[in-house]
């Protein structure tokens, strides 16, 4: 990476080999700890110790206040045969397939146009950034209100062009669409990735490029693809995690006290809504534990088949990281 | 998972490095036009471009306008889309004012940000330091699982991260909002340690033989030399913890403490749909709760788009 002689601190060359013992070492690593210690415990008593309690819980039918007592394999299998589970889980996997690719298309999109604008990409790149800072339960609320099917603007707008729009908060068809195109607003994020990773490509491969006499299209699939796809590949992990755990937008618009529940709808059911009613309204803590397991089961196994299918296409400049 | 390596400190590139604007590059021939993104745009060229982000800008920001708009609106105008409202009713945040505890839940939503902000970014930057400038046993096995945490969905430690709250009879208070960050938060530890990593090692090398404690090396020359980091760290902090909504959904009974996310969605519940119906109210709590974050990133927008810039370069 770096050609300075400096050695960066992160180097273990030095006199530091890993075989010399002695006090300083010693000493060295009770200071090394000291300084981790805050993770140590925190990860302890924050993540190992409630992942282990999770996964205890998820055989018991522990209600938040009385005794639990164990019912054996009874969560797991009343989760392949509960109709919201099914339903909710349909919904965030369908919801992040069409979500996940359409924002990355968006983003790659207008990072492109950003990068040949010159100074104007600052104020650009900033003004899409804007949406990224709304509140998530602001955007809901938006959601509800430019989505509304007959008075909303996007609807209005629609109109213009001679075309009914959808009723996108009421009609089970249309809200995950709704809620998708909702999403995209706060694609900001992703564009600064993107951009900063486009203007990470180095200038030469592209005079090559041009010197073999490359179009612009095969300019783009030849080296600007592989160039970022370590960056495209990141995001597209980050971006299913994070739909796969949708939540607040939703909860937003469509639950909540039980006079808004008149309004929810099924298709809005998302699996981490249906998880946290049944953990802290229904108070069924021992099966929501379950429920969470089987997200993590899914969202594991969803990062293992990306990482695996990237192998093929995503390329790491000079060595096999 | 696969080594991540993020460009050190200044590493992200900026502006700096686009194509100086000038005369474009001109075209010998149908084979000599430049391809690649570095290449200079022609005047039409850029011309399309500024146009098409200026729509998208339109698009982008228009939500923003609808959304100040309407909640200057009387209740029966909220869905006309006119941008200027017709009538100017400005009463809408005085009542909102009256109708709830707004100016509680913004007190309650700066002590828990700036507590949340705070700790995190002082103990995720003592261990991230641990981890950049200390080699000792167990050092790759525990990055390894501080990375692994990132990956985890939090919903598998929320019922026995409530359980426990629970039982130190804090489940009913802000405490859980902002205590867990004492123990510091992996993305920023994982952020910290690569700005840690690209500072000179001779630096730290002469301070020890000059004496310096290994305190001194983080809180004298580490931390000083990372400020932007802090800062990036710091930020985004305040943006999630202003934002979010399940910790309190789940932790916050008493209306008293909500921060302005939970209030907002009792605003929602009150004023709209099954509610009162008057959206303009809605509208205007609205406002009140995304101002400060615009405003904070106005005044911080340099630290958040290089700080994502460098988060997103883990190719």
């Amino acid at each position: 990476m770096t050609t300075t002689q400096h050695a960066r601190l992160g180097d273990s060359t030095r006199r530091r080999s890993a075989k010399v013992p002695g006090r300083w070492r010693r000493h060295e690593t009770w200071a090394a700890y000291g300084f981790i210690s805050p993770w140590i415990v925190g990860f302890l008593v924050f993540t190992a110790g409630p992942m282990i309690a999770s996964f205890v819980l998820s055989f018991t039918d522990y209600d938040g206040i009385g005794a639990s007592h164990s019912v054996g394999l009874d969560n797991y299998r009343h989760l392949f045969q509960d109709p919201a589970v099914a339903k909710s889980l349909a919904n965030t996997l369908l919801f992040t397939v069409m979500r996940v690719p359409l924002s990355m298309a968006l983003a790659l999109l207008l990072a492109m146009l950003l990068l040949r604008v010159g100074r104007a990409s600052g104020f650009f790149r900033t003004l899409f950034y804007l949406p990224v800072m709304t509140p998530s339960v602001a955007v809901g609320i938006l959601f509800l209100l430019l989505f509304n099917g007959n008075v909303g603007l996007i609807n209005h707008v629609l109109g213009l062009f001679g075309v009914q729009g959808p009723a996108w908060t009421t009609d089970s068809l249309w809200i995950k669409p709704g809620l998708v195109l909702t999403s995209l607003w706060s694609v900001g994020s992703t564009v600064i990735i993107y951009l900063a990773a486009l203007k990470n490509v180095p200038k030469d491969l592209y005079e090559a490029a041009e010197l073999d006499g490359v179009g612009r299209w095969n300019s783009f699939r030849h080296v600007t693809f592989p160039q970022i796809s370590g960056t495209l590949f990141f995001t597209l992990i980050v971006n299913t995690i994070a739909s796969l755990q949708t939540f607040t937008e939703a909860y937003t618009a469509f639950f909540g006290s039980s006079n808004s529940q008149t309004y929810s709808n099924d298709a809005a059911l998302f699996y981490v809504v249906y998880l946290f009613q049944q953990a802290f309204q229904y108070m069924h803590m021992g099966y929501a534990s379950a429920l969470a397991w089987l997200l993590f089961l899914v969202v594991l196994l969803i990062t293992v088949i990306q990482a695996k299918v990237s192998k093929r296409f995503v390329y790491y400049e000079g060595d096999q990281r | 998972m696969t080594q991540l390596s993020v460009p050190p400190a200044g590493g992200a590139r900026t502006e700096r490095d686009a194509p100086p604007p000038g005369p474009p590059v001109r075209a010998h021939g149908p084979h000599r036009r430049p391809t690649g993104p570095h290449r200079a745009a022609t005047p039409a060229n850029r011309a399309v471009r500024l146009v098409c982000l200026v729509l998208a800008s339109v698009v982008f920001l228009y939500p923003f306008f609808w959304l100040v708009s309407a909640s200057l609106k009387p209740t029966q105008d909220v869905f006309d889309n006119a941008l200027v409202p017709h009538v100017w009713q400005f009463g809408n945040y005085a009542e909102i004012w009256r109708a709830v505890p707004l100016l509680n839940w913004i007190g309650n939503s700066v002590m828990v940000t700036l507590a949340a902000a705070v700790t995190v970014t002082v103990s995720s930057a003592l261990v991230a330091f641990g981890f950049a400038y200390f080699r000792f046993p167990g050092r790759n096995v525990l990055f390894a699982l501080v990375i692994g945490t990132m990956m985890l969905p939090s919903v598998v430690t929320m019922v026995p991260q409530y359980l426990i709250w629970n039982w130190l009879h804090l489940a009913s208070s802000q405490v859980p909002l902002w205590a867990p960050n004492l123990f510091g938060s992996a993305f920023y530890i994982f952020l910290l340690r690569q700005f840690f990593l690209g500072l000179p090692r001779e630096l730290f090398e002469a301070a020890r033989v000059d004496g310096a404690s290994y305190w001194t090396l983080f809180w004298r020359i580490a931390a000083p030399l990372c400020r932007p980091a802090l800062i990036v760290t710091f930020i985004f902090e305040v943006q999630a913890s202003w934002t979010d909504l399940v910790r309190p959904l789940i932790y916050l009974r008493d209306p008293k403490l909500y921060t302005v996310p939970r209030g907002l969605k009792a605003v929602l519940d009150q004023f709209g749909d099954g509610g009162e119906m008057r959206w303009e109210i809605v509208c205007a709590a609205s406002v009140v709760v995304t101002v400060p974050m615009i405003v904070a990133f106005f005044v911080c927008q340099r630290y958040f788009t290089e700080g994502i810039a460098t988060t997103g370069n883990k190719g």
